[in-house]
């Protein structure tokens, strides 16, 4: 048996240890904000905070998140108005949306380690999330101004 | 993409076909029965009060355009809008309901947005592809919230008893100017409901001077808080009480189909319930599932899991030795020799023998994968004879069609309910992975759930098509270009819906080879055979990105052949303004719309090719190792011009510093939605020149995930792009806006990449061909 703190919740699994924490997250505790995009990690539409720290939680397993605070978009803040999560929807970043919470995930852990990214380490922390539809200038106005308020 | 123009050559799209000659006529009758509702056919829209027609009408189903169906006011004035099209990030869920809400004097924030179930009969044609559906739907939904506005206003002059004349719908009340009376939307719905849905024609349209939303661009998409909260629901994240997840297991060669498989091993993985197969169609197999072996499981985990623990004998048909390197040999051997003749004007041979000079480009653009980032999923519940599917589809009438047809059970019997779109770039206009999850929740009497992992997506994709182009430009001694010969050879969509299809589609010789804008006297353009060996789909513009990638790409080569700038060689190639005359092309597709609305304007294109010039600072000086680049296309009846400016340093890295796109897509809706397209195109655009690229070995695919089918990320991206929407002049028909930015943005590149570096790439995608 395996205990997991989901978002403030306490969870438990006592199936497959080794089953990634993404098909946990979606299928078996139904919080569907964390995306499959890629299953891999090269795409990062799955991100989510373990601690502080972002991870891919399609590589990540149950087992590893054991002991420590998982956080989903879901969970990011209480009213989903976190800096990146308002800025997000001030500069209409999402075209199809889906790998965003992904982004805002990576965004809002960049922030949480570097308040005041530059323009080229926005570039960087974010370049591990890919969006198809290519939202990326608007993604890195959007980090930029939850740093920064303008 | 769905119009037909030459149905001996389509029986496999027997769909689309019936469905435009027969069924859409009989909905209309059947739909007329409905007390207070009506549709319109093509011949309806073309009143005078619009200076032009679209191809609505002729799509299956064609348009329905009834308040009633669209619209429903609340008691405490709640306005429910209905958006019958698919969100796969374009912002139409938003667009459509909002012209509706502006005609109709609503307040938006007072509006909900309601996606319509697959129901062409009711709503008409659902398919969202194209570029179309403001293009289509522009004056059937401003005709929609006129009358029921109409509706409201009558309501209220009745129960003040005054004439109608004296009343007027503004900001969610209706008012009696004289009385200084106002009644609220809510107070009035009740009333409204019971006036008379009036005729079409007699409906005011609002002056567009007076328009509070559209062409304004200040109103942000509906999904956009549940987006940024993770509360948006796409395809996957739809869970039934009791679902099932799957994986399939498919034919690793197109046309492959399974002989035996071993599912011990899979049955032992924790969390897998069974192994069963799936039910495959022979190839071509038009939108049917390839069939495989599925693994069912508590969770998608488990059964990925289980599914590599299969073992399985595929026999791989006719297809297995697909090899893209003798392919790309092959399709290039048949643009050297004269092909089927689609365009003829002059006498190209002659002019070619007496040029001074002939230039020659071969152009190569191989298969691409759609991969957008929800991997194709969908749900299914079947029992009882009916099912109820759960899906992010392009094309919801078609799903459901496609599914009672698949499972013979009457379509009555079938619901689909359109989730939001992980992106969809055409992938999801075919809805295999829906009919999968339909056959297995019948078997299973079970919900499943179907998930593609991206693996199946890039190896099992209804790709883009391979093709060579090839271009012969004949120069006088002047260096005037007096002759130009182009032969495309790609294998066409039509394979993937009948045997023997070795002649491009109508719709594909249409985009950007038939309809090549410029003003040459012998001009020839020839369709040699190709043969498809794997399934052919469309891609987010489809054939307009080979075809603007050499016809462009040539035009640079031509300016560096003469010695003039690059921009003065495209515009003296367009020539004259005028109305192209397409005499020689027999059936001439114009993106299913009439011509005399939407003519190719070569006015239009040079006004693209000027702003784009002017607005990004053509010729302005760059630093050494940069080069400026500049490509102009017309598709989707829009007219975009993009200058790109690119640098590539010592190592051959190249970087995109700036990107300025022009587009004239007529009379629009919301700027900012098409300004966040087209930066999305060149993104997609950057992506498919650097990296785009799937190839077969031995009948497999040989890319699997981002890795090997890389796509630009942040840290390459175009750092700004600047777009530039040209306003359109009154009554400007409406034209697409989704696909057309994709098309300039490689051969500008190209263009840039020749003037930065003297290297001209000829091939798609870059690749390693700049590495030093």
């Amino acid at each position: 048996m395996i205990k997991l703190n989901i978002n403030g919740k306490e969870q438990t699994w006592d199936g497959d240890p080794d089953l990634p924490l993404l098909w946990f997250l979606r299928d078996e505790a139904g919080l569907t904000g964390t995306k499959f995009g890629c299953g891999v990690a090269l795409c990062g539409a799955c991100t989510v905070m373990l601690d502080k720290e972002a991870v891919r939680a399609c590589i990540t397993s149950v087992s590893d998140a054991a002991g420590r605070q998982v956080t989903t978009i879901e969970g990011l803040h209480p009213t989903g108005d976190h800096a990146v999560q308002k800025a997000w929807r001030q500069v209409n970043v999402p075209q199809c949306g889906f790998c965003q919470a992904g982004q805002i995930m990576q965004a809002a852990a960049l922030l949480a380690e570097n308040p005041k990214p530059s323009h080229d380490q926005i570039r960087e922390a974010m370049a591990g999330n890919i969006c198809r539809c290519g939202c990326y200038q608007r993604i890195e106005n959007a980090v930029h101004l939850a740093s920064t308020g303008v | 993409m769905n119009i037909i123009t030459n149905p001996e050559k389509l029986r496999g799209f027997e769909r689309h076909l019936v469905k435009v000659q027969n069924v859409s006529r009989r909905s209309i009758l059947k739909s007329l029965g409905i007390a207070g509702s009506f549709v319109l056919a093509a011949p309806v829209l073309s009143r005078p009060a619009f200076a032009y027609e679209t191809g609505a009408g002729q799509m299956p189903h064609g348009v329905v355009v009834d308040p009633r169906v669209f619209v429903a006011i609340a008691p405490d004035g709640t306005v429910t809008i209905v958006a019958h099209r698919s969100e796969m990030g374009t912002g139409v869920r938003t667009s459509l309901p909002l012209i509706v809400a502006e005609e109709l004097e609503a307040d938006w924030k007072r509006v909900k947005v309601q996606q319509a179930h697959g129901d062409e009969v009711k709503f008409g044609n659902q398919d969202t592809d194209g570029s179309r559906s403001t293009r289509h739907y522009l004056i059937p939904m401003r005709q929609i919230g006129a009358s029921a506005r109409t509706m409201l206003e009558s309501a209220a002059a009745k129960r003040w008893g005054v004439p109608v004349t004296e009343v007027k719908a503004a900001n969610h009340e209706v008012v009696h100017a004289a009385s200084g009376r106002r009644l609220g939307f809510g107070e009035l719905a009740a009333d409204a409901a019971k006036e008379p849905t009036p005729a079409i024609a007699s409906v005011k349209l609002k002056d567009p001077k007076d328009f509070r939303y559209l062409g304004k661009g200040e109103i942000g998409i509906v999904d956009l808080r549940d987006i940024t909260v993770g509360a948006a629901q796409y395809g996957a994240d739809v869970r039934l009480p009791g679902m099932k997840y799957a994986v399939i297991a498919r034919p690793p060669v197109t046309g492959g189909k399974l002989v035996s498989f071993d599912g011990a091993a899979a049955m032992k993985v924790s969390g897998v319930e069974k192994v069963m197969e799936v039910k495959g169609w022979p190839w071509p197999s038009k939108f049917q599932p390839l069939g495989g072996v599925a693994v069912i499981a508590r969770n998608t985990g488990a059964a990925i899991k289980g599914r590599d623990a299969l073992k399985i004998v595929w026999d791989d048909g006719a297809n297995a030795k697909y090899d893209s390197v003798a392919y790309r040999a092959e399709l290039e051997e048949a643009t050297r020799k004269p092909g089927l003749v689609v365009r003829k004007e002059g006498d190209v041979e002659s002019a070619l023998k007496s040029a001074d000079k002939v230039i020659v480009g071969e152009y190569y653009a191989p298969h691409l994968a759609h991969v957008s980032m929800e991997p194709p999923v969908a749900v299914a519940d079947v029992k009882d004879g009916k099912a109820t599917i759960w899906a992010p589809v392009q094309s919801p009438g078609g799903t459901r069609e496609d599914t009672a047809k698949t499972l013979g059970i009457p379509e009555d019997n079938v619901t689909v309910n359109v989730t939001l779109l992980g992106g969809g770039f055409g992938r999801k206009s075919k809805c295999d992975f829906a009919l999968e999850a339909a056959l297995l929740s019948k078997e299973l009497g079970a919900p499943v759930k179907v998930q593609w992992t991206r693996e199946d997506d890039v190896q099992h994709d209804f790709l883009h098509t391979v093709s060579a182009e090839r271009i012969e430009a004949g120069l006088d001694k002047s260096g005037k270009v007096i002759a130009w010969r182009h032969r495309s050879a790609a294998p066409s969509i039509g394979s993937t819906f009948g045997a023997g299809a070795v002649h491009q589609l109508g719709l594909e010789l249409a985009m950007g080879f038939v309809d090549m804008p410029f003003e040459i006297a012998n001009v020839q353009c020839e369709n040699p055979e190709a043969v498809a060996h794997t399934r052919i789909g469309w891609f987010r513009s489809v054939s307009n990105i080979p075809r603007a990638f050499a016809v462009q790409s040539m035009v640079g080569e031509l300016a560096h052949a003469t010695g003039r700038d690059q921009k003065d060689m495209l515009l003296e190639l367009i020539g004259s303004p005028r109305i192209l005359k397409l005499d020689s092309v027999k059936d001439y597709w114009n993106n299913g719309e009439p011509y005399d609305s939407y003519p190719i304007d070569t006015a239009r294109l040079r006004r693209v090719v000027e702003i784009v010039a002017e607005k990004g600072e053509w010729g302005r000086k760059v630093p050494k190792g940069h080069g400026l680049g500049i490509a102009v296309h017309r598709s989707f009846v829009s007219y975009i011009a993009t200058v790109v400016e690119v640098a590539v340093d010592e190592k051959g890295k190249l970087t995109v510093p700036r990107v300025d796109t022009a587009i004239d897509c007529g009379t629009y809706i919301n700027p900012e939605r098409i300004q966040s397209q087209i930066e999305g195109c060149a993104i997609m655009g950057l992506s498919l020149a650097k990296y785009g690229e799937i190839s077969f070995k031995d009948g497999r695919v040989q890319q699997k995930n981002f890795d090997d089918f890389p796509v630009v990320r942040m840290d390459e991206a175009p750092l700004i792009t600047h777009v530039h929407i040209v306003p359109p002049a009154a009554d400007t028909p409406p034209c697409g806006a989704g696909e057309p930015g994709l098309p300039p943005f490689a051969p500008a590149l190209m263009n840039a990449i020749f003037a930065a570096t003297g290297k001209r790439i000829r091939a798609l995608p870059i690749g390693k061909q700049l590495a030093i």
